[in-house]
């Protein structure tokens, strides 16, 4: 019963994003309110539909009703309820109608909150985003359909890949998916833009919380993938330029130039071409990641003719590329920019300098993940660049970006005098240069580490010089003591000193990630009861193996401790997950999470006797810093654009409670 | 104005040089090729020595591990030629006789594939298991280790 319903509900929605396009049509050129509130209507209840249609598959998941060959792919009787929810994100059908939902939410949202205000360009925003949710119906309606019926109906389903039942599935995937929709709303603004012809900066002012708030969820979805990946699959990394990892990291590149060279139009009415391209650029590079990864043409360029999502989505992909170029090349004329760069060195050139480093990153990124694509295509062998070729490409341009994170916020908009340059850097550089020599003392050899501490440095100097002289000279004014004036200062300027909480946020990453990468100890060894392992300045004993049941699998743990110098730091328990249905084993990975260094230990395989086991241990130095870099981004973001009223009150708060 | 604008262009050009440069470099360090193991046999003479990447399925019996010394090896298979890969340590978790894994590694002239990487296939979608051990053998691991509450 639900497989027709919920297939008649999806065309029913398609249907109203026809009608919401004529109704707007007849209504805005012709000045016909009634026609446009209708076309409103029809966004609203479009968004009503598809809420229901993502309900009713819900609703099949949780009562494990087999009859849709969705349900009985993504889950089992036995599953747990919130693994069964999260079934709708689990494969690719259902991610497609938790994206359209999302997209339809999305636009009804900015239909209701911006019609009434801005009555001029509304229609035309309205008129993109209904077109992107119409295109997700259009995929949901003909290509894949999550309402699929299947017979004759299982017993059981086969459920979700064990490595996607965990709680992190219930996070990760959405933040990811906040994200790309996220972009979806400045990109249907600057159409707007474009459309109209009112091509100021209203646009941008508009749309500035939804691209920061695009950004954060994908950022900070980025940051929880790697952390699970790290926590929980047995291999010690997070990140792998897996070109499904990839696919999130290249619009979050573009969409981070974008955020940046916005500022400069805003301030100085230049780069209007270059940030409607960037936005474009965005929002294609998140079509064309969903592209890559959901038409199976990764596998091989001959799986691409198998399904008809691939083609729908490049089809998609062209419309896009070519009507915003288009658009862009109809409106040149009332594009051109008045203002100039006035000197080599200023904020502007800086800024502009990060866009450039950022696309060269993104443009490298891409290359890598398509390479194999090209040569299959033009030579018939597949080519990958693999692991060495990101890392090699990446660690320069990254270091390039650091130098420029810590300079650009202090270089001044315009023309920087060699005084400013004196005044505001000699210190940082100085203090860099003392931390460099400072790790090389205490023992850091490689010229990359040192590069990155040096540039690490240099950027936290920056931004604690910035932050200090602009605290003294607040509390020299005002008479404040040094933590109120800081407090103001944050609430004054948010979206200065809330940028440099990201930037800080981002050194600390890169810091984490660099020695991370460089120092990583690893050890493998196969052990008898009670023999040790010795790593760095840690001794691993092996006790014994033991077995228990759990819910959904079997367990097999080693009891491992952990000493340094004759001390005990830790008790570990790496394992091994058996499930009832797979064939292989699972590692249920154990370590001891630690500022200065992990310690980080896999059980790789064992005797079933329990006479020995294989333990894999891997000293990972401040891999911590990476995660706490991904939090203080998220800190920095919700300082610059919470609204002020709401900080206030947490600062009031916060002050009241005697600490 | 003209001169200003000469040394903007000058600046990109260098920064797209060197964009250029490093795109280069990188690719020429680390392209990987892609191979079946009828290939590399086919080629053996001139593959030697170099890096390269083959997929294939593990062949059924033929993986032999030895825990104390961490050597693994086994045969790679397309079905047509029987490439044997030797490796360093403990193979990833869904390594399995029969099913799919691609190996990164040199081949070397000894005439075997040195493996620095294994991966097993690894996908979001499920398979039923072919010849899934079954739930006594896994429970029996009850009898031989010693049970307890799980950590």
């Amino acid at each position: 019963m639900i497989a027709p319903l919920g297939h008649f509900v999806l065309f029913l929605a398609l249907g109203l994003s026809g009608y919401a396009g004529a109704a707007g049509l007849v209504g805005r050129p012709r000045g016909r309110p009634a026609w446009q509130a209708s076309a409103r209507n029809a966004v609203l209840a479009q968004f009503w539909l598809v809420t229901l249609a993502l309900l009713l598959l819900e609703y099949a998941l949780i009562t494990s009703d087999f009859s849709l060959r969705y349900v009985a792919h993504t889950s089992t009787r036995g599953s747990l309820t919130r693994y069964k929810i999260a079934g709708l994100w689990g494969s690719l059908e259902g991610s497609l109608l938790l994206w359209t939902w999302l997209q339809a939410g999305f636009t009804a949202l900015v239909v209701a909150r911006y019609h009434a205000r801005h009555p001029a360009v509304l229609p035309y925003v309205q008129a993109v985003l209904q077109g992107i949710t119409a295109f997700f119906l259009l995929v949901l309606t003909f290509g894949v359909n999550p309402f699929a019926p299947l017979s004759p109906i299982p017993p059981d389903g086969q459920g979700l890949n064990p490595l996607l039942e965990v709680t992190d599935m219930l996070v990760h995937p959405l933040l990811l998916y906040l994200g790309y929709v996220g972009f979806s709303v400045p990109f249907a603004f600057a159409m707007a833009a474009l459309l109209t012809g009112r091509l100021s900066e209203e646009w941008l002012r508009l749309t500035r919380r939804w691209t920061i708030g695009a950004w954060v969820c994908l950022t900070a979805g980025i940051f929880y993938g790697g952390w699970w990946s790290y926590r929980t699959l047995g291999w010690g990394g997070y990140w792998a330029w897996d070109p499904v990892e990839n696919a999130s990291f290249m619009p979050w590149l573009t969409g981070t130039a974008f955020i940046h060279s916005v500022m400069i139009q805003e301030r100085k009415h230049m780069l209007k071409v270059w940030n409607l391209l960037l936005i474009t650029l965005t929002f294609a590079l998140v079509i064309f990641g969903t592209f890559l990864t959901r038409s199976g043409i990764l596998g091989s360029v001959h799986a691409f003719a198998d399904g008809p999502v691939g083609i729908l989505f490049l089809g998609f992909l062209a419309l896009v590329l070519l009507g915003a170029l288009g658009l862009i090349a109809y409106r040149a004329e009332a594009l051109k920019g008045h203002g100039t760069l006035d000197a080599l060195v200023s904020r502007e050139s800086a800024f502009l300098l990060n866009n450039v480093v950022l696309l060269g990153i993104c443009f490298t990124v891409f290359l890598g993940t398509i390479f194999p694509l090209l040569t299959e295509a033009l030579r018939g062998t597949k080519i990958s660049v693999g692991t060495p070729y990101f890392n090699r490409v990446s660690v320069p341009l990254g270091l390039a970006l650091l130098l420029l994170m810590g300079s650009g916020p202090l270089l001044a908009w315009g023309r920087a005098s060699l005084n400013n340059l004196r005044r505001n850097f000699l210190k940082p550089a100085g203090v860099a240069a003392a931390g460099a020599a400072l790790a090389a003392l205490c023992g850091l050899r490689q010229a990359e580490a040192l590069a990155a501490f040096f540039c690490a440095v240099f950027v936290i100097g920056t931004i604690a010089w910035e932050f200090g002289t602009a605290t003294r000279t607040r509390a020299r004014i005002t008479g404040e003591g040094l933590l109120p004036a800081f407090a103001t200062l944050l609430l004054k300027s948010r979206r200065r000193y809330g940028g440099l909480i990201v930037h800080l946020g981002v050194v600390l990453a890169i810091l984490g990630i660099a020695m991370s990468s460089l120092y990583k100890v690893e050890r493998e060894a196969t052990l008898h009861p009670g023999e040790r392992l010795a790593i760095g300045p840690y001794s691993v004993q092996f006790h014994d193996l033991q077995a228990g049941e759990r819910p959904t699998h079997i367990l097999v743990w080693a009891n491992l401790t952990v000493s340094r110098g004759g001390t005990l730091l830790a008790t570990l328990h790496p394992g091994q997950r058996f499930y009832p249905n797979q064939q292989t084993p699972f590692a249920s990975v154990d370590a001891r999470y630690h500022w200065q260094a992990d310690l980080y230990t896999i059980l790789s395989t064992f005797e079933r006797d329990g006479s020995s086991a294989t333990i894999k241990v891997l000293i990972n130095p401040m891999m911590a810093w990476i995660w706490i870099g991904g939090g203080v981004i998220v800190l920095g973001v919700l300082v610059a654009v919470l609204p002020e009223r709401r900080l206030a009150l947490l600062t009031v708060r916060a002050k009241a409670q005697p600490a | 104005m003209r001169g200003r604008r000469r040394t903007y262009l000058l600046a990109g050009g260098l920064v797209l040089a060197a964009l250029g440069g490093l795109v280069y470099s990188g690719m020429r360090e680390a392209l990987v090729y892609f191979y079946t193991p009828t290939e590399v046999q086919a080629q053996a003479a001139t593959l030697r020595g170099k890096a390269l990447r083959v997929g294939g399925m593990v062949a059924a019996g033929s993986v032999h591990w030895e825990p104390q010394t961490l050597r693994l090896t086994f045969v790679l298979t397309d079905g047509q030629t029987q490439l044997p890969v030797r490796h360093q340590g403990t193979a990833p978790d869904l390594f399995k006789e029969g099913a799919g894994a691609v190996v990164e590694g040199t081949w070397v002239p000894e005439g075997y594939l040195r493996a620095s990487t294994i991966m097993a296939k690894h996908s979001e979608e499920y398979r039923p298991p072919t010849h899934p051990e079954t739930l006594a053998g896994k429970k029996a691991l009850f009898q031989s280790l010693r049970p307890g509450a799980t950590p």
